[in-house]
């Protein structure tokens, strides 16, 4: 039998009737790349998880859930409001068992979270600079990899802290703040961050300020009141909402840093002996939760396999539906062209050829299908990462 | 062994009607141009159809070159229809995809595969009926009469010893009717092919060397 026939013709057909074609095709693709989807993110989510968890000891943070606890401290999710006071950090470090970094989860710029944390988080993560310099100063901050790359910032830009409440005139006001580096790519969460000292997200959150300095001379018409040191002004007092050189000595805190807020801390155990001890020490405080990371994922990624299991069930039964409709489309195609295929019959084409022509249309199709199903999967294998930690976030 | 075509006692009825066609003695031999008449639905393409082998018949036989259709397998006569007979039908039977190339060439391509030379043949055919500036046009994009004279041209590509034509050039305008019937007798006779041809035309009927109405054969 003469193959080249049935397969031009074939190829005419569907090269002919190519928009048709592609939908079937496009169908049957994601179809089939689902479940191989599924699986892919799974294990990136997995491998992601892992890898982070198991590089961090033990998470403190406030009472609550501890999967939000882990989530916020390890890839910045923002969870629910609850504070520790930074004295629990210094306790920690006190104790002499664990070192502690403390972490500020709660603002955001540009739709990514600002990491108000110490330099020691640097070293911890094994993260270096790769463009400009580390924040040295009150309002500096330092992005992440990604993020820089997609928002297009870079040293010497600035960035300003999401407004908290866009109608409250008496609220907090945006910070902006300068950006001193761009972190090299870690394949993290940290890649799509920004960091800033602690000190300087207690400024956003307005524990602090800066404004015109009413000892000075020229500014002393705007002093309503001097008692015994207490200064009274009056509303033409500029407030500022950038940090200068300039400017920088006029911030000031009101209350004491042990006091103020932070979310989560990371704690790095001197040893497995002070690691059980702070477990244990933290197990029935009412306040402050310890958790092993690791452990939680654990949990979460059994839940995770159980849901991929059904998940992956789901959609072969989808796709099992789908072949079926894909040859119930065929068949009813082949009966719409039965006039076609009588005209070839009448010509003297033989049934065996007619046979081979409907069966490379269908293999044309099926492997298109299969084509863009392993686009889909290999384009998925690219963006995995960015898709998990996005998600994540 | 006889040359040509034999029809002997042919009988065909469609199921449940009456006798459609009936030929008591047939001949047409390898070289002869044969002109078939007879009155709408009185049977004609039912006759072709019958002479290449679609439709069979109720009884009696029919032959070419000696060999019994009737005593072929379907898949037998499809394949003699396919290498040695060109059928020009009513319809054209072209693939609407397909262009004009790929249509002049399918029978080959689905057949013992087209070369080089049955292209050139093929580019030949397609100018002489002067179709062959849509070479590279899908079928579907042509005129009624641009359709007819591919169906022609397809018939005769591959050098068929039977050429059967249902009314080939019914869709034509007079000057192009002339060039068609002339180009298929013309290749009939140089390749010493059969042709029958179906047709009212009275203009064409005195280019035949012969004429016969179905009810002649019938007699």
């Amino acid at each position: 039998m003469n193959l080249a026939g049935p397969f031009h013709l074939a190829w005419r057909y569907v090269a002919r009737h190519r928009v048709q074609t592609l939908l079937l095709a496009g169908a049957l693709g994601v179809v089939l790349a689902l479940p191989v989807a599924v699986r892919v993110l799974v294990r990136t989510a997995e491998h992601q998880l892992r890898a982070r968890a198991e590089s961090t000891a033990l998470v403190a943070g406030p009472r609550g859930s501890e999967t939000d606890l882990m989530l916020s401290a390890l890839h910045f999710r923002k969870g629910a409001d609850e504070a520790l006071r930074y004295s629990v950090c210094d306790a920690l470090r006190d104790s002499g068992l664990a070192e502690a970094i403390p972490l500020h989860l709660h603002f955001r710029a540009q739709g990514a979270p600002i990491v108000g944390t110490e330099l020691e988080y640097f070293d911890f993560r094994h993260l270096r600079v790769a463009q400009g310099r580390m924040i040295t100063r009150l309002g500096d901050c330092v992005v992440g990899a990604r993020l820089a790359r997609e928002k297009g910032l870079q040293a010497g830009g600035s960035l300003f802290s999401s407004p908290e409440q866009v109608f409250d005139i008496a609220g907090t006001y945006p910070l902006k703040m300068r950006i001193t580096g761009v972190l090299a790519s870690s394949g993290t969460s940290d890649d799509e961050a920004i960091f800033t000292d602690v000190k300087t997200t207690w400024l956003i959150q307005g524990l602090g300020h800066g404004h015109d300095d009413l000892v000075k001379p020229e500014n002393a018409g705007a002093v309503l009141s001097k008692d015994k040191g207490q200064v009274v002004a009056n509303a033409s007092v500029r407030m500022f909402n950038e940090v200068t050189d300039a400017n920088v000595a006029s911030f000031h805190f009101h209350g004491d840093p042990a006091d103020f807020p932070i979310h989560a801390m990371i704690v790095q155990p001197h040893d497995a002996k002070s690691e059980a001890i702070l477990t244990g020490r933290y197990q029935g405080n009412k306040e402050v939760q310890i958790i092993r990371p690791k452990d939680v994922l654990d949990g979460l990624l059994g839940t995770l396999f159980r849901l991929e299991g059904l998940i992956v069930t789901a959609l072969a039964l989808v796709a099992g539906a789908a072949a079926a409709v894909a040859a119930l489309v065929f068949g009813l195609s082949f009966r719409m062209r039965q006039r076609e295929f009588a005209t070839l019959a009448q010509i003297g084409v033989g049934r065996g050829t007619l046979l081979l022509t409907k069966g490379c249309e269908v293999l044309f199709i099926g492997v298109a299908a299969l084509l863009i199903a392993f686009g889909l999967i290999f384009l998925l294998r690219l963006l995995a990462d960015a898709v998990i930690i996005s998600g994540l976030r | 062994m006889p040359d040509g075509l034999q029809l002997t006692d042919l009988r065909f009825a469609y199921p449940g009607g009456e006798a459609s066609v009936t030929v008591r003695s047939w001949s047409v031999n390898r070289g002869e141009r044969v002109a078939l008449t007879g009155p709408s639905g009185a049977g004609k393409t039912t006759l072709l159809r019958l002479i290449a082998g679609i439709l069979e018949p109720q009884s009696g036989s029919v032959s070419f070159d000696g060999g019994d259709l009737r005593a072929m397998t379907a898949g037998a006569r499809r394949e003699l229809r396919l290498a040695r007979m060109g059928v020009v039908f009513q319809d054209f039977a072209l693939m609407d995809y397909l262009t004009v190339a790929e249509n002049l060439l399918l029978p080959l391509r689905l057949g013992t595969g087209a070369t080089l030379a049955h292209e050139v043949t093929a580019r030949g055919l397609a100018d002489r009926l002067e179709v062959g500036r849509y070479w590279n046009k899908p079928a579907a994009q042509l005129s009624q009469g641009e359709q007819q004279r591919v169906a022609i041209a397809r018939a005769l590509v591959h050098g068929p010893e039977l050429v059967l034509a249902d009314e080939p050039t019914a869709s034509l305008d007079s000057a192009r009717k002339m060039t068609a019937a002339h180009l298929m007798l013309a290749d009939a006779r140089e390749r010493h092919a059969a042709l029958i041809m179906v047709t009212h035309d009275p203009e064409l009927l005195p280019l035949f060397d012969r004429v016969v109405s179905l009810e002649e054969l019938a007699a």
